[in-house]
């Protein structure tokens, strides 16, 4: 079988603590993956090693067959991968279709002479932009599709979700990231945003997710298969019922008794 | 209400009004001598803009200009004519005029640095005497066609800035803004110990000319005398007129996008592709070359450039103006160069208060308007249109 990510023996360190350690992780194309785990068991620093915004101290990341281990977090992203963040990263003072936008780096024209002379072919590129970006919106809220040009900075906690995701999809990624979508949002905001996730799968079949998330109703729910950190290393994999009745699993949350 | 936009024929009015107004009011400020005079009309307009603020009166101002910026652009060139026109024979009024308009340049380049990309520069006033000591050796030792002198100046100073690209790049914030005063420090020493460039005393510069037409000599139009700086007027809106066009363009593109997006976060950029160094090495020389241009002109206008002309204290000015008029609103930039080249100048007898005065202005407009007199608009890429 061919892996689209495939981590081996991924090993980060902080000074005397290991985030990582040694960890195999594969991922096939088109599945969802769970990433769970305690608070400090290395998920979001597997994302920022496997996106470039760490190093790692020992083993490999591949991508579609390609080393990825020492790339920059731009190459990550010009390879296929986007992510979210755990704490919102939207620059606020722009508009929602300024921060789509800076997730469609790659496929916007990016020359001087362009930008600054060509006005009339920089209008219709930003044209077929907005409509994309318009109609990417509208999957999640179609209110939000009518207020593009607004800032950010005044958009409650769901809608910032929405448009941090938006962000990470316009590119069409093979493989999307998500950090804790549902942090600082209530029970019902989570399945509302979740349905849209499933939704925008489902409108394009070939993608692949990964998510790191502390709702187990939200995993249950959506991943194909969950893979449980305790102290950067995996304690048990598979789909969701099965992890969740192991016994390592219930000591890694609970405590042992 | 969201989706509904403002009828364009509505925002238009303002923007008219408040040209009107402030030319009549400039003309005012420039033509009065007496001091009695000078601190009543400065009074009286600290007065009337609190008053329009409190009445709600500003934000259609920007509104408008935001909206409908082609028209009240050429509303504002022909504001211009019009003071320059009333002041066609007074080299002071003239020389001072040409002054603003070759600071808002400077300082517009300043904003592509500073406003869009978050790199600081500190040095704005180096970048400046880079261009105009080019223009004194040039115009000296050479006959180097004038037009291009000022691109060799532009040149010059983003080369000369691109030596500091290194470490501008390898830090971030204070550290980066320690790294260009200490160029401004070293840039002034320089210039003072090179006997070359003048030494302390500085050199004489040559006035421009093109195609023979001496811009140093007064002319004729009709039977009406002109004052020579009128042709330093036309070239200075001219440059003025382009960086406008250019910066605006700058912003409303994807290049300003990348900018802006790396000021507000570099982690968040980097992950969606962008190259940090690329974005700020293009800001950082694109703004330095207009800053280098503007200055090569000022030599020319001045006709003397010393090292003094061109210190920290200059560069603060130039950070100042862009904090006043709101970081990134080239609108902002002109009005604030205005207010800051233009006070101090008026208000001669109080002596060295005048710079206290002017200090004040900027603290207490910093305290209760922090994003600066015009605060920027969100980006609209084509704001006549859907968009």
């Amino acid at each position: 079988m061919t892996y689209l990510l495939e981590a081996r023996e991924l090993t980060r360190r902080f000074g005397g603590v290991v985030a990582l350690d040694n960890l195999d992780l594969a991922v096939v194309p088109n599945e969802i993956i769970g990433l769970i785990g305690p608070n400090g068991s290395g998920k979001t620093t597997f994302f920022n090693v496997v996106t470039g915004i760490y190093g790692a101290h020992g083993g490999s990341v591949t991508f579609e067959g390609s080393d990825i281990t020492r790339a920059s977090a731009r190459a990550v992203y010009h390879a296929g991968v986007s992510r979210t963040f755990q704490r919102s990263r939207l620059s606020l003072p722009l508009s929602i279709f300024d921060n789509i936008m800076i997730g469609n780096h790659k496929r916007l024209n990016q020359g001087l002479w362009f930008n600054l002379v060509h006005r009339g072919e920089f209008k219709r590129e930003f044209e077929v932009n907005y409509a994309a970006a318009r109609r990417l919106v509208e999957v999640f809220e179609p209110q939000l599709a009518e207020r593009m040009l607004e800032p950010v900075a005044g958009l409650p906690m769901i809608d910032r979700r929405r448009i941090e995701i938006c962000r990470a999809l316009i590119s069409q990624p093979k493989l999307l990231l998500l950090d804790e979508p549902s942090a600082g949002m209530t029970h019902d905001e989570t399945k509302e945003l979740m349905d849209d996730i499933l939704q925008v799968r489902d409108l394009n079949r070939n993608f692949t997710i990964i998510i790191v998330e502390h709702e187990m109703g939200l995993i249950e729910r959506i991943t194909d298969r969950c893979v449980v950190l305790n102290f950067g290393r995996k304690i048990a994999e598979g789909p969701y019922r099965q992890v969740a009745v192991d016994r390592q699993v219930q000591e890694a949350y609970l405590g042992v008794e | 209400m969201p989706g509904v936009k403002q009828e364009p024929q509505a925002a238009l009015l303002p923007g008219v009004v408040a040209v009107a107004l402030s030319t009549a009011y400039l003309i005012a400020l420039l033509a009065v001598e007496m001091q009695p005079l000078v601190i009543g009309l400065l009074a009286f307009g600290i007065v009337a803009v609190l008053a329009a603020h409190y009445m709600d009166w500003l934000d259609p101002v920007s509104r408008s200009f935001a909206e409908r910026e082609g028209v009240l652009s050429a509303y504002a060139i022909l504001a211009a004519c019009v003071v320059a026109a009333f002041f066609h024979d007074n080299h002071f009024v003239l020389l001072l005029f040409v002054t603003v308009l070759l600071y808002a340049v400077a300082t517009l380049g300043l904003n592509i640095e500073f406003g869009y990309a978050g790199v600081l520069n500190f040095a704005g006033a180096s970048f400046f005497g880079i261009g105009a000591y080019t223009s004194a050796v040039l115009n000296t030792y050479t006959a180097v066609p004038h037009v291009l002198v000022l691109l060799i100046g532009g040149t010059l100073a983003a080369l000369i800035g691109s030596l500091l690209l290194l470490p501008v790049l390898r830090t971030r914030g204070h550290y980066a803004a320690l790294v260009t005063i200490a160029f401004a420090l070293l840039l002034k020493t320089f210039l003072e110990v090179n006997d070359v460039l003048g030494g302390p005393q500085g050199m004489q510069v040559k006035g421009m000319s093109i195609l023979g037409w001496s811009f140093n000599d007064n002319f004729e139009i009709g039977k009406i005398e002109m004052s020579f700086y009128l042709n330093y007027f036309v070239t200075s809106m001219l440059l003025l007129c382009t960086t406008f066009v250019l910066v605006r363009r700058l912003e409303r593109s994807w290049i300003g996008l990348n900018l802006d997006a790396i000021r507000l976060d570099e982690t968040a950029a980097s992950c969606f592709g962008l190259d940090i160094a690329r974005w700020k090495i293009t800001a950082f020389v694109l703004g330095n070359f207009v800053i280098g241009l503007a200055g090569a002109l000022f030599g020319m206008v001045g006709g003397f450039v010393a090292p003094n002309n061109y210190t920290f204290a200059d560069s603060l000015i130039m950070v100042s103006i862009l904090l006043l008029g709101g970081i990134g609103n080239p609108w902002g930039v002109v009005v604030a160069t205005f207010i800051v080249v233009v006070l101090p100048e008026k208000l001669q007898t109080i002596q060295e208060y005048r710079f206290l005065l002017y200090a004040l202005i900027v603290i207490v407009v910093l305290l209760f308007r922090p994003e600066g007199l015009l605060p920027r608009p969100v980006r609209r890429y084509f704001p006549r249109g859907r968009a």
